[in-house]
């Protein structure tokens, strides 16, 4: 295996679920279902075709750090093509900030073995989007983030990066940390054989100790982030919404007068 | 006074609206100290002491436009070592929150992103976030190191504070990272003369229901009739009717001006990320079933072909 891709997936709450806080303002994650977010998908699938045109000179480990649920974002990812996976679970990983996550997946990582490593653009829980920066400071490599477009070639990652004034090309040498937007390319859906042959791969599963870190790390009490405060957002109170009868764009124009816009 | 550092975020000296909206939060937990950094750093000095800046740190040398991210995170951590703040804020765009993360690493520090305002605390700066879709609103703060916080744009007033802004060179030396990842070409965006995005006081946006690119006109025009940014919704980008960068979304662009007008959008939780902290929200739809109905304070069911125009219309005519 010439190419050895690690895939950070996280495993999220739906988001068109109820999403809330537990008493210890951490995610409930009891009360809703959860899932493979939806944005590590993209991540996977680049996996997928940088592996394909290696003519499968690469072999693809899916990572997470999660419950022990988390094995369902893991199976996901293999159903659609990654070879095998890694699972950091530990209790002591309860409420751990993006510091510990970083420090936990990068030590995961390094254990792995890695020439790329490819995240999302953002979790859709957490929505930071700043942990694939965090992996390349804390493994010491180049980070080329934020990619709508990515290939590899000769120990070269090149890629795609539309920012807020100007969209950039940017390369740089394996080893290196990739993150990929939504604009990257569909994911694709597993297939049936996809989901028998993920039943077969083999899921790693490592603790704190496999990883050298001390549980005061991480978790609620390792977190350099506290939540005083969680409240729901009070209810809108209820609109006006009026039928078009051949006036709505003047009646909308009025509202608009009276809350000063015109 | 503490001193807090500030992360300009500028286009060729022009500070962008963000930087000048977190100098207005600087000064509640501090003294603002700005850092500009590339082409055109020495020019941001006047704007920046004009709204609070004591001192604006200054550097450029080509790996700030040639590598990304990492030059300028060297740079900050200069600025850092040079200061030793009680805080560093940076605006919350998609390469400022990377770079305040890449420095709380090094700092050992903890980090709050895409806060939506900012208090001077007890323990420290207070950040409040507005998280699930803006379903709730957290308060956070950071328990160890020196707070690094990145803040959305629209979570402040600009406010005139003349200040001295005394501009000082800052000696940086770069990491042996920092020319890891390079920059090998760079097309800028055009300017299509509108308001930006993340800043405008009004955003007018079409969905799938605006049905083609040549029907944005009707969307464009509303917005310019409202001096407004135009934004889109995924399904009108993925369809090829309006550009990526005005998606408003979970994966586009977070807004939150005063005014929202959504059109032809159905008001899908990945929109509603983005959209849902606007302060008034209208829309027009034609079924009245849509989910976006949920969320306005005015709302027209009906058919945006007719309603849009005939809006704009009456705008034009009541501005005169
Ligand atoms: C609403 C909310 C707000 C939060 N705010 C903060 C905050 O301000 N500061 C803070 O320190 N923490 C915060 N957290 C905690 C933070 O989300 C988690 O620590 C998380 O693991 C890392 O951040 P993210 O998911 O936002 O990462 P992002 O940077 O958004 O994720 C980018 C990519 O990193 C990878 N990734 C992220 N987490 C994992 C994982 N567990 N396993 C494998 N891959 C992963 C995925 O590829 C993902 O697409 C918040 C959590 C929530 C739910
Ligand atoms: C991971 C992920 C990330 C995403 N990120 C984003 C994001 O950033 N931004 C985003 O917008 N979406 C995002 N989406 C997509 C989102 O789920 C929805 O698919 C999308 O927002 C739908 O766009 P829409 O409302 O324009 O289209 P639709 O849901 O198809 O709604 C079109 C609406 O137009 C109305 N309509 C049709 N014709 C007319 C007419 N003539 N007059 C008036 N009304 C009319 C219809 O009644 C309907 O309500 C994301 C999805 C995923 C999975």
């Amino acid at each position: 295996m010439s190419l050895r891709i690690v895939v950070c997936v996280k495993y999220v709450p739906d988001a068109t679920g109820d999403r809330h806080f537990a008493e210890d303002l951490t995610v409930d994650r009891d009360d809703v279902d959860g899932l493979l977010s939806e944005l590590d998908e993209y991540a996977v699938e680049q996996a997928l075709q940088i592996k394909e045109a290696a003519d499968d000179e690469a072999e693809i480990t899916v990572l997470t750090v999660g419950p022990d649920d988390a094995k369902d974002a893991l199976r996901k990812a293999l159903s659609m093509g990654a070879d095998k996976a890694v699972h950091v679970e530990d209790d002591d990983l309860h409420g751990t900030d993006v510091m510990g996550t970083s420090l936990v997946l990068a030590k995961a990582i390094e254990k792995t073995g890695y020439d790329l490593v490819i995240a999302g653009m953002a979790s859709t829980d957490g929505t930071m989007g700043v942990l694939p920066a965090i992996l390349a400071e804390r493994l010491g490599v180049p980070q080329v983030t934020l990619l709508s477009e990515v290939s590899v070639d000769g120990g070269v990652v090149k890629g795609r990066r539309d920012g807020d004034t100007a969209s950039e090309q940017l390369e740089a040498s394996l080893p290196a940390v990739v993150s990929v937007t939504d604009q990257s390319g569909e994911a694709r859906y597993p297939s049936f054989k996809g989901i028998m042959a993920a039943k077969k791969k083999p899921v790693a599963s490592l603790d704190l100790d496999d990883l050298d870190i001390d549980a005061e790390e991480v978790g609620l009490e390792g977190s350099w982030t506290k939540v005083d405060s969680a409240a729901e957002r009070p209810a809108r109170t209820a609109g006006t919404i009026v039928k078009d009868e051949g006036e709505g764009g003047k009646q909308l124009a009025e509202f608009l007068a009276g809350q000063k816009f015109i | 006074m503490a001193e807090v550092l500030v992360y300009v975020d500028h286009v060729d000296g022009a500070v962008r609206k963000p930087t000048l909206e977190l100098l207005t939060l600087a000064r509640r937990i501090g003294e603002p100290v700005a850092v500009a950094l590339g082409a055109g750093a020495e020019a941001t000095a006047a704007t920046l002491a004009e709204h609070g800046a004591v001192k604006v740190l200054t550097a450029d040398a080509p790996e700030f436009a040639d590598y990304l991210v990492v030059p300028k995170v060297d740079a900050l951590q200069a600025a850092y070592d040079a200061v030793s703040p009680a805080a560093v804020l940076v605006p919350s765009s998609a390469e400022g929150k990377e770079i305040a993360a890449r420095l709380a690493v090094r700092i050992k520090s903890g980090i709050i992103t895409d806060a939506i305002d900012l208090e001077s605390g007890d323990e420290g700066p207070v950040a409040t976030q507005s998280v699930f879709a803006a379903a709730f609103t957290t308060k956070s703060r950071i328990t160890n190191g020196t707070p690094v916080i990145t803040v959305k744009p629209n979570s402040a007033p600009v406010e005139a504070a003349p200040a001295a802004g005394a501009v000082e060179a800052l000696a940086v030396s770069f990491s042996e990272q920092a020319t890891g990842t390079k920059v090998t070409a760079r097309t800028p965006r055009e300017s299509t003369g509108r308001p930006e995005l993340t800043e405008a006081a009004i955003v007018v946006s079409g969905g799938r229901g605006v049905n083609g690119a040549e029907n944005f006109a009707i969307i464009e025009a509303l917005a310019d009739s409202l001096g407004a940014a135009v934004g889109a919704s995924r399904a009108a980008v993925d369809a090829g009717w309006y550009p990526h960068s005005n998606q408003v979304g979970q994966t586009g662009k977070s807004v939150s001006p005063q005014l929202y007008i959504a059109s032809g959008i159905s008001g899908a939780i990945q929109h509603r990320a983005g959209m849902q902290t606007s302060k008034t929200i209208v829309a027009v739809n034609k079924d009245a079933e849509a989910p976006i109905f949920d969320l306005v304070d005015y709302g027209v069911v009906g058919d945006l072909f007719e309603v849009v125009p005939q809006l704009t219309d009456e705008v034009k005519s009541r501005k005169g």
